[in-house]
């Protein structure tokens, strides 16, 4: 489990206290007006941002201190998730070796999972040759391969249109959820949360609240979400 | 700013490559003020030295501003086909190596040149190009391009509503925008050449000497080289640093080589452009005499090309080896710089542009001396030299690049455990390909063409092409030197051509 521990996040003038777990095996959306923190928390969950105090713990191991690579955690950004100059096989074989010297039995795995996203044969293909949905393919692909439990999303879908963003959601709920991953997912969208979240984190005012049953809270919603979510 | 929990890549690359730049700026300066004999004072000889350097280039940074204003403005107004090539060659001197240069300009205003020709032979008297006004000449041919492209960005820098608004008033341009456009700029143009004049030891080396024309810088070389006189060398070498930290203090804040021409190629509507003929004559003019110089090592070189001495041939491959090794080191000091970023490394990079390459040579000379033959080092010391004088070029052209990748690609990179080396060999070289390349090409072709520290330094086996040409002029071998100078110049052209060309090619970003 991905617990928060008294934590405490500074940027500036800005602060965030999060003191929560995430439940394993499920998805959990962070929702928030823009601004509240939401990327802030992801960034130290993924290992970007130094805590002022407080831990980041898995299972019981303190992740406070370590490198972004060595942590449990994939991050899907919201933009740059592949690097340009590579190929769509190198892209997604870099979940497997970060020098790039991938083994035959490598290279079929790397087929495998661009198969399974939907991207058969695209391997020699570069990101600038695909669709913007057929690079968020190629992105979950690396971290489907990537076999790390806890997958971080910073509205990596938000540059697609709704229907291309729905079929992805759905992706990722098919395929890593499926998989048994912990899933967190920024987003401003409650549609989004709806069609996928099991619970809503709530980021606003400065505190980052433990999570709720998705249903449980929209039936319900607190003073928080109904401001930002408007009247009505 | 968000508190970074690691490095992307370790910091000792940029510690060496700082500790090298460290060594060859404050250590050599710290050689010669300490051999610098400062009770003896200064002699006449050394005042007049100084009051040569900095008159000539109170000259010649006046001429090129004054000459460059018309054909500035003529650019930005006129269109006409290879605009955008005469803009692109404006930029070409920077690369071109001085002392072919001068040869050119020594086929033209020479003794034997066009110019004298056609005035013997029309009842006048030669003039000769030595000295003083040589000197300028020669200045004036290498930043009168500068200045009209720093010019031109004033102009072009002019809103086209502004253009817009005063035909509407019927006001006059002059006045109203030029004017004011023109008291902001040129100052700063002024000032940029008047301190790469104080620092160009091959154009006084060349067109300089005796006692009325002799710089600092040259009496720094006659000093060591001539008279072994150290001390004095030393003391001299303090002075041009004092003249130099000048140099480095505004050529600092003032861009020289940005984008070599991005933008220039605008040509914006206008109202008032009566006597076209004025203009293209003032195009004309300065394509004349920054090409006809040029088109005369061509001429000049090319028939005794294959009656070249082996020597010269030698002295070739020593350049090339030279300038290789340097574009190397540059790129690599300015890339582990770029990757350590920071405040300090900013300083440590334009720390060289405080440096002259004979205040480095003389203390680099001051330091080796006593171990070693400078002879036997010279090759080394001039490619660590050069490598260092261009890196804060270099750098300018790498560290955004490098600022870039890091920003979109550092955290992806991160979560990947693609660090270190990976981080170098994947990400950031695949991606600063085009700025890697270019910079590599400016600190190969700069290097190649460097004719200071090498002549504190080398004998006849250790000569590189510029100095070889040189002894050859010395010698008044000039069908043989301007053969030197085309070898010269086609290589120097070719490196930068190559370096630029393997930073673009197949470089899809």
């Amino acid at each position: 489990m991905l617990t928060c521990k008294a934590l405490e996040l500074r940027q500036g003038d800005f602060t965030l206290q999060a003191d929560l777990a995430f439940t394993p095996g499920q998805v959990t959306a962070l929702i928030g007006p823009s601004g509240a923190g939401k990327s802030t928390l992801l960034a130290a969950l993924a290992g970007f941002l130094a805590p002022e105090s407080g831990q980041v713990l898995w299972e019981r191991q303190d992740l406070t201190r370590t490198a972004p690579g060595a942590r449990p955690t994939s991050v899907l950004f919201q933009d740059n998730n592949l690097f340009p100059h590579l190929t769509i096989g190198q892209n997604v074989g870099l979940a497997l070796r970060p020098h790039l010297r991938l083994t035959t039995d490598e290279k079929a795995k790397v087929s495998d999972v661009l198969a399974q996203v939907g991207l058969d044969g695209f391997e020699a293909r570069k990101p600038a040759a695909l669709s913007g949905g057929q690079q968020s393919r190629a992105a979950l692909a690396r971290v489907l391969l990537a076999d790390r439990p806890v997958v971080l999303l910073d509205e990596p879908f938000a540059a697609l249109g709704p229907g291309l963003k729905d079929e992805m959601l759905d992706l990722v709920q098919g395929h890593l959820r499926a998989a048994g991953r912990t899933l967190i997912m920024v987003t401003h969208d409650p549609a989004d949360a709806k069609r996928i979240a099991d619970q809503v984190v709530l980021v606003a005012g400065g505190i980052a609240a433990p999570p709720v049953q998705t249903e449980t809270l929209f039936a319900n919603p607190p003073q928080a979400l109904t401001d930002y979510l408007g009247a009505g | 700013m968000a508190r970074s929990l690691v490095a992307i890549t370790p910091a000792w690359p940029g510690a060496v490559a700082a500790a090298l730049v460290l060594l060859l700026t404050l250590g050599t300066l710290a050689a010669v003020a300490w051999r610098a004999e400062w009770q003896g004072g200064l002699a006449a000889a050394d005042w007049a030295a100084i009051r040569f350097t900095v008159s000539q280039a109170l000259v010649s940074a006046a001429l090129s501003v004054l000459l460059a204003i018309p054909v500035a403005r003529a650019l930005a107004r006129r269109r006409f086909v290879g605009r955008k090539l005469l803009i692109t060659l404006l930029g070409a001197p920077f690369l071109l190596p001085v002392i072919v240069a001068v040869l050119g300009l020594l086929a033209v205003f020479g003794r034997g040149g066009i110019l004298n020709s056609a005035l013997t032979g029309l009842g006048f008297e030669p003039i000769s190009i030595f000295g003083f006004h040589g000197v300028v000449l020669a200045h004036v041919f290498f930043n009168l391009p500068l200045a009209i492209r720093l010019i031109l960005q004033g102009w072009l820098a002019i809103p086209a509503e502004r253009f817009r608004l005063a035909a509407t008033l019927n006001a006059s341009v002059w006045r109203m925008l030029e004017w004011p456009m023109l008291r902001a700029v040129a100052p700063s143009a002024f000032l940029v050449i008047f301190l790469i004049c104080l620092t160009s030891f091959a154009v006084a080396l060349t067109l300089g000497g005796g006692p009325r024309a002799t710089t600092v810088e040259l009496a720094i070389y006659q000093a060591l080289r001539f008279d072994f006189d150290l001390g004095r060398a030393a003391l001299l070498a303090c002075i041009q640093f004092g003249l130099c930290v000048l140099a480095a203090f505004v050529a600092w804040r003032i861009s020289i080589i940005d984008a070599m021409g991005a933008g220039l190629d605008r040509v914006v509507q206008r109202w008032d452009l009566r006597w076209p003929a004025l203009d293209y004559a003032m195009i004309a003019a300065a394509a004349l005499f920054l090409l006809v110089p040029l088109a005369m090592v061509v001429l000049r070189g090319l028939p005794g090309l294959m009656d070249l001495p082996p020597s010269i041939w030698d002295a070739a491959l020593r350049s090339v080896l030279v300038a290789t090794g340097s574009a190397i080191l540059c790129v690599a000091m300015a890339l582990a710089l770029s990757l350590h970023g920071g405040a300090l490394v900013a300083i440590i990079g334009v720390l060289p542009l405080a440096a002259s390459g004979l205040v480095v040579g003389t203390g680099a000379f001051l330091i080796v001396f006593p171990f070693i033959r400078p002879a036997d080092v010279a090759l080394i010391v001039t490619m660590l030299v050069n490598a260092v004088l261009a890196l804060p070029f270099a750098l300018r052209a790498i560290a955004p690049a490098v600022a870039a990748v890091s920003e979109d690609f550092g955290r992806l990179a991160l979560s990947l455990r693609l660090t270190g080396w990976s981080w170098l060999r994947i990400v950031v070289i695949p991606r600063i390909r085009r700025p890697l390349g270019f910079a590599a090409g400016l600190a190969a072709a700069l290097s190649m063409g460097d004719l200071g520290v090498i002549t504190l330094f080398a004998g006849e086996a250790q000569e590189t092409l510029p100095f070889a040409m040189y002894r050859l002029m010395g010698a008044y071998r000039m069908e043989a030197a301007a053969s030197a100078a085309l070898v010269l110049l086609a290589l120097s052209l070719s490196l930068f051509w190559i370096c630029d060309r393997g930073g673009r090619t197949d470089a899809d970003l």
